[in-house]
């Protein structure tokens, strides 16, 4: 079986070598790493520019961020046919190709946010080290707490108030530095689909701009899910065992904090989710307006065979519903959980849109390609490339969040600034 | 506050330290190759004349067995297409399996199983045209290539290393022929190149050599004497999808605008 062939079904005048060669798993990569870029922008929207009220999910925000960038190139290894030669891209990037600036990209925003959750963390490394230190009968698990904490001190041991000023300053450098280097992280993943001029649907310059938008409308997002998520958990906690988090004293003062967070959080929101959907209609209306030679098959895939999949789903559950829901007064939690998790289905569905919808018409443009997920997996391939594959990668973020949690708290640690 | 001195030690240091790097110049292979041999004298190009094309599939039946692409996968390196325009304006076209077996029936697939019959006093033209890599002059496979394992041979023919592509598919995806495809047995990028084994030794493709009608010929642009680049250098000829300015080297005489 040809690569492909399993998930494509060919409608009218298609050329031999024509599939749905990118499948669900490069719908994965530009939501992910999206979701990767928008958790960051929501982060330094505190660090950079001072929004106090994002303060609070800030903190929260950079460690999903990071969290998610290990999950953001798994969907591109599994994809490829040759994963253990991925590497190569490192080796010998021909930087022609918009693929090739990955590593050289994604490493160096890696080392951004690295360094920045260090600097955000030193203190709770040092503290914590110390601790373990002087702890007599350490036990097996401390022991391990104790060598990773030292670790992560990297040996500095300086929390003078002079050098957490120090710290601060070096946040605030690198958010900022972060910013255009997260925009370049995805914008780039848009410039793969915008620059391929074989492509009637995915060749326009708009394309990384509009991956941008809904980039950080995604991020943004999922980091206020994930947030409320939490803060349930824990009033949970809270009201069955009390005083235990220092923090937060009681359950009604968290609820307070939480409400406000999503609210200022809401309002940035719908700030891109306008930029973006504005940008996704001039894109559409112009090539409806110029309808070039691509024109008569591109609108019938998009009013046609994928009406659905866009006018419906994507921009009127994921787009239009979640706007009013957001613009009624009174913004309750509950309204906003359906909310964000409808953006966040928006965006994927426009990422879905663009990829599958890109391969839905041939090249000949007298032809059809009906992509058909493949769910039951029956060899490695459709595993990979199916329906466990893509649910697996959207849960490998939250179990690594947990992870995370355990080495960078983000709620108990009082903050030194 | 620096001393004189001191100024003087940073800068020799600096100096110093600068001095061997610029003994790291980027070396391009292109460049060399061509400051010992000269540019090359050969660069392929294929003429392909529509009138002559029967649509025997005989030239994808040679070109499967020649490079080994399994005969069954319903993939090619080169497919013909069959065209029926009707006197109402309606164009069908089809390539079942790529024309392999040639085309043996009136009816045009029209996928998913289903077949279109049309009357022969409807039809106001009808023809076939073999399709190919173009192995073009500025070819966007080439330039999306992440590891650089698809590349340009200095006769003009696209090249690709089955030992270093990584399968992501973008040149396929950058491929406005859709010449592309995964060979199904070696899981990289895979294309027709002139049968670059035969050509570099001599000989004719194999599906030029497999064409009964002489619809299919290979030359060298380069050679005025060659009789190929006579007919592209003084006969009317036409390219594919020249909007996308790729400046593909497959010539075809007989060229129609309904062509895609």
């Amino acid at each position: 079986m040809v690569h492909g062939e399993v998930w494509t079904l060919k409608e009218l005048f298609v050329t031999p070598n024509e599939y749905i060669y990118w499948g669900i798993q490069i719908v994965m990569y530009p939501f992910m790493t999206g979701l990767v870029a928008g958790a960051f922008v929501l982060s330094s929207l505190y660090h950079v520019f001072g929004i106090k009220e994002l303060k609070d999910i800030a903190r929260f925000a950079l460690v999903f961020s990071f969290a998610l960038l290990f999950a953001a190139p798994v969907p591109i290894i599994l994809h490829l046919q040759h994963p253990f030669r991925g590497i190569n891209v490192m080796m010998t990037p021909h930087f022609t190709s918009a693929i090739a600036a990955f590593g050289i990209v994604f490493f160096s925003y890696g080392a951004i946010v690295a360094s920045e959750l260090w600097f955000l963390y030193r203190k709770h490394f040092v503290e914590t080290a110390q601790a373990l230190r002087e702890k007599q009968d350490k036990s097996r698990f401390e022991w391990i707490g104790y060598f990773i904490f030292c670790t992560l001190t990297l040996g500095v041991y300086d929390i003078s108030e002079g050098a957490l000023k120090r710290d601060e300053k070096a946040i605030k450098v690198l958010a900022g530095f972060g910013i255009p280097v997260a925009c370049f992280l995805h914008g780039y993943a848009g410039f793969i689909f915008g620059s391929v001029k074989a492509n009637a649907l995915w060749m326009t310059p708009l394309m990384p701009v509009i991956f941008i938008m809904s980039a950080v409308v995604s991020g943004i997002a999922l980091c206020m899910l994930t947030y409320i998520v939490t803060m349930e958990l824990r009033k949970m906690f809270v009201s069955r065992q009390k005083a235990q988090y220092a923090g937060y004293q009681s359950k009604e003062k968290i609820k307070s904090v939480e409400i406000h967070v999503i609210q200022m959080t809401a309002k940035y929101l719908l700030f891109f989710l306008i930029l973006a959907i504005s940008l996704e209609l001039l894109d559409l209306i112009f090539r409806g307006y110029t309808a070039v030679k691509s024109w008569d098959v591109l609108r019938s895939v998009i009013y046609g065979r994928d009406f659905t999949d866009i006018f419906i789903l994507q921009y009127g559950l994921g787009n239009l519903v979640p706007f009013i829901l957001f613009l009624l007064p009174k913004l309750t939690l509950r309204r906003t959980v359906v909310g964000v998790i409808l953006v966040l289905f928006g965006v994927f569905m426009m990422r879905y849109n663009v990829v599958i919808g890109g391969q839905a018409f041939s090249l000949t443009f007298a032809g059809y390609m009906h992509y058909h997920m493949p769910i039951i997996p029956h060899d490695i391939e459709t595993l990979k490339e199916g329906f466990f594959g893509a649910v697996g990668i959207f849960i490998m973020p939250f179990v690594l969040f947990w992870v995370f949690s355990k080495i960078f708290p983000i709620f108990n640690y009082k903050e030194s600034h | 506050m620096i001393t004189r001195r001191e100024l003087l030690k940073y800068a020799v240091g600096v100096a110093g330290l600068a001095a061997p790097l610029t003994a790291l110049e980027m070396i391009n292979p292109k460049k060399l190759l061509a400051g010992k041999s000269g540019p090359s004298k050969v660069r392929w190009v294929f003429l392909v004349d529509t009138y002559k094309c029967v649509g025997c599939g005989l030239c994808v039946k040679a070109c499967k067995n020649e490079n080994e692409i399994p005969y069954d996968a319903n993939v090619t390196r080169t497919w013909v297409e069959r065209y029926v325009l009707t006197k109402d304006g309606k164009l069908f076209a089809d390539t079942p399996k790529g024309a392999r077996d040639g085309f043996t029936t009136n009816k045009i697939d029209l996928g998913l199983g289903k077949y279109q019959d049309i009357k022969k006093e409807d039809i106001r033209k009808a023809f076939f045209v073999p399709k190919l890599c173009n192995q073009c002059e500025n070819p966007p496979c080439v330039q999306v290539c992440p590891v650089g394992a698809t590349y340009q041979a200095p006769d003009g023919v696209v090249l690709v290393d089955r030992t270093w592509c990584i399968g992501c598919g973008y040149c396929i995806m950058a491929c406005p022929y859709g010449a592309r495809f995964f060979h199904p047995k070696y899981h990289t990028a895979e294309k027709c190149n002139f049968c670059y084994h035969r050509i570099s030794k001599g000989m004719q493709t194999a599906c030029v050599e497999a064409c009964p009608f002489g619809a299919r010929r290979i030359g060298n642009i380069k050679d005025p004497n060659d009789p190929v680049a006579r007919i592209i250098m003084t006969e009317r000829v036409g390219i594919l999808k020249s909007e996308y300015g790729t400046k593909p080297q497959v010539y075809y005489i007989g060229l129609d605008e309904e062509v895609r």
